[in-house]
């Protein structure tokens, strides 16, 4: 397919310029498959998203069903927004930019197919698997151990053709945006593998390597540096490339793009442990949290004013450009987000927002605003591109503009609103020196209103993508697909005094190979040392806690399954309004045989961590089976089919085993006699469940589950 | 708390990498150019 020209000029005495033009195409087919699917999946994951919010308001959204319920399909959503729209979008977005910064077609086309149908694959298997309740309940890295296998497996397909791209280049000077991609790619790759180390019990079925502190460290580590290198340096690294482009002017300075950059990278990987202040993590580890995310305001900002600066002088072009007017918004809330998490990681502000709606706010300002935006923002300028023809409707895409910039204030402002009332009152005392609203659900009912007004947030902005779709398809309709879009290059190749040409070293087969064996060698590696390196730090530091017990065990699973941790926390804070509302705070000691640990994210459910003994076994048959006959006015969902549904005991043992590998000390003779203890615990639940008049079988899942409520942080009450 | 040991060291090993990558470019020359770079690819997708 490529074709050259040979020219050659001669040089100085013993170097020569050899200057050829070659012609080769650029692949356009895999830009538009990753973009149909961002489209696609923005789409589902929007619904959903729309779908889990109205069920904060409305709780019969739930469906009474376990496929449907908030704590099943709210990883759904994030799931479909991070890994499906996003990184379809960035993949689409990389794919296009890469191709022409480097002036060469794609690396492999065989490879760009199965990044492609691979990504698709291993986001078809996550809609299957989290309404069924299959996930490792870590955020945004819930899905089970093989498909992580197939992320990791994928994710270095997508290396190898970005580095391949990247080696055989026919630009000498590697564009800032081709940076951020490979630092998204090495990041990321270590990210994933680092978290999702899990021993596997069954097919579907694993758990963490890492208990308890240990496991909430390496997960928000991972959480917050998956935002930083899959939400972010992409998108960065699609700014430089693209709002020059649609602007038809150079960035701002490049210079300070590249000082960016390599602020950025080394800033970010540090601020991990602000999402986990007042816990039971050291406190050294915390201030280095909070020291590195104040000092990230600098490169976020450093970039997103080179972004605005763009655009001096042609501001009269952004009114005209409905593509630049996303830009401009989206680098804005850019510069929000960037703002406010420095300021959420203070202790002070990240006490009354932790846990609330503030956080949701702040993770939709920069999903809504500086991710979704940037996309729409390509995609009205790709989209016309793609398909050699002009974009159908302008008006049509200010409209979009103007629903989804209104969406996203109508979202932001309320769950603001909500998560600063709702901190607020948490901490509110009387001043006889009692808790203000000692009831939570009051907390709760208070910011339902705000919740409904947060859903007509989401509905603007949904309407807005739709008005997108409706003008993208018609844009395509008109114009006609260019799958290969041919160009040509100048290349300057210097001939040295041996008559080898500098690139070609560089082109070298085997250097790629290296690289990508390394990758693969590493990973190996690790996946050896690690476990071994961390099941010894399990220490028990506390004498009276000990292992659950097999039913509590499979109860602790079912919580899992339903995902009750999107709802609860397991995490008592230091502070007065915390103790007196649940009790003794949390202490590490205490969750030392937590794999995978619960600590949640969010309070839309009080705290759990000293439930047991709290309330006895009825009330929480009668609440799990209908919450509002406990507690009138909640929007906890019902969750009847655990009345129902016999507890699957046939992994019980395996489980235990498992358990006990990574260092929960089950001796060999209670494992072997799990199911007569197991049943021996069901019995005494049901019994008194009897006295109270309830009539249920000893081998039904609400067992377990109520086995293992009772047990929450009664350990340590024995000491 | 082993744990913090071993994400300190893969934070810094990650830090360390980018900073090997970085000084080798440095030295390769990427660097040098902080102008022209910018402005060619507004003429990368001229169709001829
Ligand atoms: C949509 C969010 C949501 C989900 C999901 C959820 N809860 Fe709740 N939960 C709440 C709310 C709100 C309350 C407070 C009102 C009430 O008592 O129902 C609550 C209260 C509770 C309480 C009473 C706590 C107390 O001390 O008064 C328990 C126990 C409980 N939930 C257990 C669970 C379990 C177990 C699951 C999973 C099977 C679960 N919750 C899932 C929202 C949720």
């Amino acid at each position: 397919m490529e074709q050259t020209t040979v020219l050659t000029a001669p040089m100085a005495a013993k170097e020569m310029i050899e200057k050829r033009v070659e012609q080769f195409e650029y692949d356009n087919t895999s830009v538009r498959n990753f973009g149909l699917a961002t489209l696609i999946f923005g789409l589902v994951g929007m619904l959903v998203g729309l779908t889990v919010a109205l069920q904060l308001v409305f709780p019969v959204l739930n469906f009474d069903l376990p496929y449907t319920t908030f704590g099943r399909i709210r990883p759904l959503h994030t799931n479909a927004i991070i890994f499906a729209f996003v990184g379809n979008g960035i993949f689409a977005g990389i794919y296009y930019s890469l191709q022409r910064v480097c002036r060469t077609r794609m690396y492999s086309d065989n490879l760009s197919k199965i990044h492609f149908w691979g990504w698709q694959l291993i986001i078809l298997s996550a809609a299957i698997t989290l309404p069924l309740g299959i996930t490792t309940s870590k955020e945004y890295a819930e899905l089970e151990w093989p498909i992580d296998i197939a992320i990791a497996l994928i994710w270095v397909v997508f290396g190898i053709n970005l580095i391949g791209t990247i080696i055989k280049r026919r630009e000498k000077h590697i564009y800032v945006a081709a940076w951020f991609y490979i630092a998204t790619f090495v990041t990321v790759a270590i990210l994933h593998i680092f978290n999702s180390f899990a021993f596997p019990v069954s097919f579907l079925k694993s758990y963490s390597v890492y208990a308890g502190v240990q496991d909430a460290l390496v997960q928000w580590w991972y959480g917050h540096n998956a935002v930083a290198f899959f939400l972010t340096t992409p998108f960065l690294g699609m700014m430089y490339y693209f709002l020059p482009k649609m602007a038809n002017r150079p960035i701002y300075s490049y210079k300070l793009s590249i000082l960016h950059f390599w602020t950025l990278i080394f800033l970010y990987i540090w601020a991990g442990p602000h999402h986990l202040l007042y816990s039971s993590l050291p406190d050294w580890v915390q201030s280095l949290g909070v020291v590195f995310s104040v000092m990230l305001i600098a490169p976020s900002w450093g970039g997103m004013i080179n972004g605005l600066l763009t655009l001096r002088g042609a501001w009269d072009k952004v009114s005209e450009d409905v593509t630049l007017k996303f830009m401009v918004v989206s680098l804005t809330a850019y510069g929000m987000a960037t703002f406010e998490g420095p300021l959420l990681s203070l202790k002070s502000i990240n006490a009354i927002a932790h846990f609330t709606d503030w956080v949701v706010a702040h993770v939709h300002v920069g999903a809504l605003g500086f991710n979704g935006f940037m996309l729409f923002a390509i995609a009205y300028w790709l989209v016309p591109r793609l398909y050699n023809t002009n974009l159908y409707s302008k008006s049509l895409a200010s409209v979009h503009f103007w629903l989804g910039t209104l969406g996203i204030l109508f979202y932001a402002i309320p769950m603001y609103w909500a998560g600063f009332m709702q901190g607020l009152m948490w901490q509110e005392f009387t001043p006889e020196g009692v808790l203000r609203y000692p009831n939570f659900l009051e907390t709760v009912t208070r910011v339902i209103p705000l919740y409904a007004a947060r859903s007509v947030g989401g509905t603007f902005y949904l309407a807005g993508f739709l008005v997108m779709l409706y003008n993208l398809a018609k844009t395509a309709q008109k114009g006609s697909f260019l799958a290969n879009e041919k160009t040509e290059a100048t290349v300057y190749t210097k001939i040295d005094h041996k008559g080898e040409y500098w690139h070609k070293v560089f082109e070298n087969r085997p250097i790629l190979l290296m690289i990508s064996s390394l990758i693969v060698v590493s990973i190996g590696g690790l996946v050896q040392i690690i476990p071994t390196l961390l099941i010894k730090s399990n220490i028990p530091t506390i004498a009276s806690v000990q292992p659950y017990t097999p039913l509590e065990l499979e109860g602790r699973d079912l919580y899992i399954k339903e995902g009750c941790n999107n709802c609860h926390s397991q995490m008592i804070r230091p502070f007065r309004s915390e103790t007196e509302r649940y009790g003794t705070y949390s202490k590490s000691g205490e969750y030392i045989y937590d794999h995978p640990f619960l600590w949640g994210s969010k309070r839309t459910g009080p705290d759990l961590m000293r439930q047991g003994g709290k309330y006895p076994h009825a009330w929480h048959y009668f609440h799990l089976r209908e919450s509002t006959s406990m507690s009138p006015g909640s929007i906890m969902p019902n969750y009847a089919w655990l009345l129902e549904n016999e507890l699957d005991i046939s992994n019980t043992q395996a489980k235990m085993k498992v358990m006990k590998s990574l260092g929960v000390p089950y001796s060999d003779t209670r494992i072997n006699n799990a199911r007569n203890e197991l049943k021996e615990q069901a019995d005494a639940i049901t019994a008194n469940l009897k006295a109270e008049k309830i009539e249920v079988k000893p081998d039904r899942e609400i067992i377990a589950l109520i086995a293992y409520l009772q047990r929450l942080g009664t350990d340590v009450k024995k000491e | 708390m082993e744990i913090i040991y071993v994400l300190l060291s893969v934070s810094l090993s990650i830090s360390l990498l980018f900073l090997g990558i970085f000084i080798y470019n440095l030295r390769k020359g990427q660097f040098d150019d902080d102008y022209t770079p910018s402005v060619r690819i507004l003429f990368d997708d001229k169709k001829k």
